[in-house]
């Protein structure tokens, strides 16, 4: 099976628009919403079966046992998180600056300091005909790359284990989140090809520059498609001419529809309706797929 | 008084309100913690432009010095380091730069240098002071970079904004901690809701006074106003969607600078936060 990843670099592009109307142009039998910080998929791609439910753990966080604190301050000192509030001797933990590294641990002289699980967030899998792996991190938390990896995981495992058809022709529809960081470094590894989303304006092109380069640094393969493009028609050439001039497969551009958003805010795709930017992005699936050779 | 402008939502306007406030409030800071994709720049174009390094430390091995103990393999959490070949390595990607390891060497075989991790830019565009995180591309983490940027800008003006990343994790809490006031920018659609609530709890889990901004108004979507109304979450402006502000949006021009109409609105907007921000230091 082949994965195929959607991101943006810059967000509100219509990464999630996007993926769910290639999930159902695929018919894709393998589906993860790896924007763990913001997810959106779920509302567009109901699922029928009853998911299953896990916890996700992150970094381990500090605690100070008051009793035992002799006030040294030790771990205030050594923090690099600013993640101990001083309130004169008195030391206290900020659980959402805290990384769970355990140095106040291992500097406290009284041993006053404990390091705990921590609940960052939450996995949903469904695992009926369709395998669809999402999650939600809890607010304020780090390791969203983390999360991320799970849920890919995840996914991969269902589709095994449920002995889905899993033929090579077959497509697993990822969507991502915006930026270029953990989250995003952390969904990209091990898929076949990333797909930008991006939008006609000098925003969109600054970060499609930055995300593109992101990409090459982590050797993945890209394709741009450019959404709303006739909103700013040439700053659509402009990004088109970027993507010439660096060799980037460029995959067809979407124009603005109100429809889209009506669509959204109905709970379907834009593949369960027809309208301009239906047949648009149908463009935009059919030449991703003749990149990925899936013709 | 110091604005953090926030979304859940990516692409809802985050930075087309935050330079708009800096810009009407003419003596002010602007802050870009979107240190990832920062682009409030784009907009302000400042001049006088000065970079500072943002740097982490990482640990360096002195392999003479090293007794082979694994202390520092054993200490660190986030498996940074795996001892091959009888020498301790160092993966940088998941490095957090605790600086624990230096400390759990018993033979002080560990130093700690510095890695440069991003920039902080700080110019000038009229009376506003541009003071933008950029995250190196390939990095993991922009926590480091955005702490800079707070630190440079943060006590310069009377009206500091902060433009923050989307999503609510680890980094949108970082630049939302030091605010006074938080305005929340949405756009009338279901996902926009669902990502509105998620920053929504996490503004109110601080307990920072804050407004809602509907961008982009392009229809209805009655879910939203239900749920500003049940949670009293007052709605300061709405902007209507329109053709001429997505094209000087895209072009990266100040829209209260072209358009009377916009100036308006965001004069309007700036005064209401700031009589609730005297309001609430009464109270």
């Amino acid at each position: 099976m082949k994965k195929l990843l959607i991101l943006s670099g810059k967000g509100g592009t219509g990464k999630t628009t996007t993926a769910a109307a290639f999930v159902k142009f695929a018919n894709a039998v393998a589906i993860a919403d790896c924007d763990v910080d913001a997810p959106n998929l779920h509302i567009v791609t109901k699922m029928n079966d009853e998911p299953i439910n896990m916890d996700f753990y992150g970094s381990d966080k500090a605690s100070i046992d008051t009793d035992k604190c002799s006030g040294c301050g030790k771990c205030y000192e050594k923090c690099r998180f600013d993640a101990i509030i001083s309130k004169g001797d008195r030391y206290t933990v900020n659980e959402f600056a805290c990384e769970g590294c355990a140095v106040c641990s291992l500097v406290c002289p009284q041993n006053a300091v404990k390091m705990t699980e921590d609940k960052a967030g939450e996995l949903t899998l469904y695992a009926g005909k369709k395998v669809f792996s999402t999650a939600k991190l809890k607010m304020g938390r780090g390791n969203s790359g983390k999360l991320v990896s799970e849920v890919k995981g995840l996914m991969q495992q269902a589709t095994k284990l449920t002995q889905l058809k899993q033929e090579k022709e077959s497509v697993a529809i990822i969507d991502g989140s915006p930026g270029i960081g953990c989250p995003v470094i952390a969904s990209i590894s091990g898929v076949d090809m990333a797909l930008i989303v991006t939008e006609p304006s000098l925003s969109g092109l600054s970060d499609l520059m930055r995300i593109v380069k992101t990409a090459s640094i982590l050797q993945t393969r890209v394709a741009v498609c450019i959404n709303r493009y006739d909103q700013a028609p040439k700053k659509a050439e402009m990004i088109q001419k970027f993507c010439e001039d660096y060799d980037i497969p460029f995959v067809g551009k979407i124009p603005y529809d109100k429809q889209a958003s009506i669509a959204i805010n109905k709970g379907i795709s834009l593949a369960d309706i027809s309208c301009e930017a239906t047949s648009a992005l149908k463009k935009v699936f059919d030449a991703t797929m003749k990149l990925l050779e899936l013709e | 008084m110091k604005i953090a402008v926030l979304s859940g939502k990516g692409g809802t306007g985050k930075t087309f309100v935050s330079v708009n406030l800096a810009v009407v409030a003419k003596n002010s800071t602007y802050i870009d913690c979107d240190v990832e994709e920062p682009n409030g720049r784009l907009f302000l174009k400042p001049e006088d432009l000065t970079s500072t390094a943002v740097n982490v430390k990482v640990p360096s091995f002195d392999v003479d010095k090293c007794v082979g103990c694994k202390k520092c393999v054993d200490f660190c959490r986030f498996n940074a380091i795996a001892f091959i070949k009888d020498k301790p390595k160092l993966f940088m990607g998941v490095c957090h730069s605790c600086g624990g390891c230096a400390i759990a060497c018993p033979s002080m075989a560990i130093m700690e240098t510095d890695r440069q991790v991003g920039e902080v830019q700080k110019g000038r565009y009229k009376g506003v002071t541009v003071v933008t995180g950029v995250m190196n591309t390939g990095e993991e983490s922009g926590i480091p970079v955005i702490k800079g940027a707070l630190k440079q800008g943060l006590d310069e003006n009377e009206i500091t904004v902060i433009d923050c990343p989307p999503g609510s994790a680890c980094s949108v809490m970082e630049s939302v901690e030091k605010s006074d006031f938080c305005v929340l920018v949405a756009e009338l659609t279901a996902f926009g809701l669902h990502n509105f609530i998620m920053v929504y709890e996490l503004v109110t889990l601080l307990n920072k006074p804050l407004c809602a901004v509907i961008n982009k108004e392009n229809g209805d979507y009655p879910e939203f106003n239900e749920y500003c109304k049940q949670h009293n979450i007052p709605i300061f402006l709405s902007v209507p969607y329109s053709e001429e502000l997505a094209l000087i949006g895209a072009d990266a021009k100040i829209a209260v600078e072209h358009d009377t109409k916009c100036q308006e609105m965001f004069k309007d907007l700036l005064e209401k936060i700031a009589y609730e921000v005297k309001g609430a230091g009464k109270r």
